[in-house]
């Protein structure tokens, strides 16, 4: 069934888009559709990011975003260095807030953001080592549970407010946009967008494969074992903390790629993005997709996405409570989500 | 101390919040003995094995493994490394995973993240977990979800995972607790068969199991060894008669 399942959800993924960017360029589907379904593939990646520490680590992460904003904001720093001398101000080497806080030379930390691998290999680098330390202290503590996703959330929270200081030389309250060029192709044609929608995809797909390997090695046994009697694998000889600690930062980095193609797509990165609402809302994705499916993780994403985009557009005061009230029924009705529906009742018949 | 000597508790204390869980407590075990503990409760028999196995470390006192090697200093893995296995009172399996799954992780091998994100099964293990399934009456149930299984078969898969772990000494908790007794007579069997090659410690409540095992016998009472010796020894020591068999 998850074999099925899984092969079916890249099918779907990598034809889906194939179709998309095919319309698009043949003029019927318009570009603002594919930069929207590219925001769903990179919220995917996130969720799926999430599922794999909730799901078969046990880690309930409310701090997912955080990992996912840092991704973005190594983007975004590198989607600034590309406009150039276009800024208001049209200084070759500083960004405009820069400017306009009187800056005189970049911050060292921005140091090799006008190199695009450079910015790619930061957008998993930062998140990743983020985790680790992260990881490091709270697995080898021990601390688990409702105690852990608190500090996740404390984490995320922390990195809100520092983002918010304008001193920390990331643009303060507006974050970085007015983004130009990406690999020196102008960011808002309709072929970019296409490209970017594909990349989301292939990435997309490279992280459920990542992901399904992963949880399906004898890594993967132990990590469900851990998840379920944490004890039991220390009396067999395993090291819980380095099992969680491993799979926390492959999550993480998976996160910051899914922020990496976020942000070109969507023009802005600031730190709302930080927000613990965001961590939560990718929680609930996974809850109401499946937990521990991998494949609902993706599922869950796009549908609560495509159903935020519709009731905001048609009925904007709704949409909360809209949130809220899924993830109660789903929580009461539904608690392996929707592809438990499926899988429960090929249980039964086998 | 011979060399002989497998398990050396010397003196050990441990207090939880001022209550003496175990109180100078000194306790030898040879190498290839099984030795039967039993004691009311609170007596601290699972404290005594939550300090062999590192799950909780004693305010004083030593507990030496083999020649040399203080536990005290241990954690866990660390001990569980050195060829000590523990089954716990409540049965504790992989519950979603299978019957050989369950057997594949407690295979004795490379426990580290590096090894099993790469490892394959190997026909050697295959070999390995066909023998505990037959060994523990599994065979026909590998397939099954271990948390499908009765009580009694999760009882016998642990005790089956232990002996993957291939351990020295294995820390038996109440092994028969809500067993039939027919099932009981099997698990006195398979420990007598285990004790073959391996040194076992059983803590137990049921006195008929405990003199169907046959073993030297220790009666733990607040914390220390109270009487030791046969089971008619100890069952006929007036102290013992009034701490715990009189009740």
């Amino acid at each position: 069934m998850n074999r099925t399942a899984t092969i079916l959800c890249l099918a779907v993924i990598l034809g889906g888009t194939a179709l998309l960017a095919f319309g698009n360029a043949t003029g019927a589907v318009p570009t603002y559709i594919i930069s929207l379904v590219g925001k769903y593939l990179c919220f995917a990646i996130l969720a799926l990011a999430v599922d794999l520490v909730w799901g078969f680590a046990g880690i309930l992460s409310l701090g997912h975003a955080a990992f996912f904003s840092l991704g973005g904001y190594a983007m975004g720093m590198y989607l600034m260095r590309q406009i150039g001398t276009r800024g208001v101000y049209g200084n070759p080497v500083l960004p405009d807030f820069m400017v306009f806080l009187n800056w005189k030379e970049l911050p060292w930390y921005w140091t090799g953001f006008d190199n695009p691998l450079f910015a790619i290999l930061m957008a998993t680098a930062v998140p990743g080592l983020l985790a680790w330390v992260f990881g490091w202290f709270a697995f080898r503590s021990r601390v688990s549970g409702v105690y852990l996703s608190i500090i996740t959330q404390a984490m995320t929270y922390a990195l809100l407010l520092a983002f918010f200081r304008n001193d920390m030389g990331f643009g303060g309250n507006n974050g970085l946009t007015d983004f130009k060029d990406i690999f020196g192709y102008p960011l808002q044609s309709d072929s970019v967008r296409r490209a970017l929608l594909i990349a989301s995809a292939v990435l997309l797909a490279a992280s459920l494969l990542t992901a399904r390997y992963v949880v399906t090695s004898r890594f993967g046994k132990v990590l469900i074992a851990v998840r379920d009697t944490e004890s039991r694998t220390r009396f067999l000889a395993y090291r819980p903390e380095r099992y969680k600690l491993f799979v926390f930062v492959l999550s993480a980095v998976m996160a910051g790629i899914g922020g990496a193609l976020y942000v070109p797509q969507v023009g802005i990165i600031n730190p709302s993005e930080f927000a613990p609402g965001n961590s939560i809302e990718a929680v609930i994705w996974v809850a109401v997709g499946g937990r521990g499916t991998l494949v609902g993780a993706i599922l869950g994403a796009i549908l609560v996405n495509a159903g935020k985009t519709y009731f905001t557009g048609a009925i904007p005061e709704f949409w909360l409570f809209a949130l809220g009230a899924l993830f109660i029924l789903v929580t009461l009705l539904l608690p392996k989500g929707i592809l438990g529906l499926f899988s429960s009742r090929s249980e039964r018949k086998s | 101390m011979s060399t002989d000597t497998i398990l050396y508790l010397d003196g050990v204390s441990v207090s939880f919040d001022g209550f003496k869980a175990l109180n100078a407590l000194s306790l030898y075990l040879q190498k290839g003995e099984m030795r039967a503990v039993i004691g009311p409760n609170g007596a601290g028999k699972t404290t005594m094995m939550d300090v062999i196995t590192g799950k909780t470390r004693p305010d004083d006192g030593r507990v030496i493994f083999g020649n040399k090697t203080d536990l005290t200093a241990l954690d866990e893995p660390a001990i569980a490394e050195l060829g000590i296995g523990r089954k716990f009172q409540k049965p504790t399996v992989f519950e979603p995973h299978t019957v050989w799954d369950n057997f594949l992780l407690a295979l004795s091998g490379d426990r580290r993240p590096r090894f099993t994100l790469w490892a394959r099964e190997t026909a050697h293990e295959r070999e390995r977990i066909d023998a505990l399934l037959e060994t523990t009456r599994l065979t026909e149930h590998r397939n099954r979800r271990a948390g499908d299984l009765s009580h009694g078969q999760k009882q016998w898969l642990e005790i089956g995972m232990l002996l993957a772990q291939e351990p020295e000494l294995l820390l038996v908790d109440e092994p028969v607790a809500g067993m039939t007794d027919h099932e009981t007579e099997q698990t006195a069997d398979l420990l007598r068969e285990i004790n073959r090659t391996r040194s076992v410690v059983v803590v137990e409540h049921d006195m008929h199991f405990v003199r169907a095992l046959g073993v030297k016998v220790t009666v733990l009472h607040e914390g220390s060894v109270l009487s030791e010796g046969t089971i008619d020894h100890v069952s006929s020591d007036p102290r013992v008669v009034e701490v715990y068999l009189g009740r």
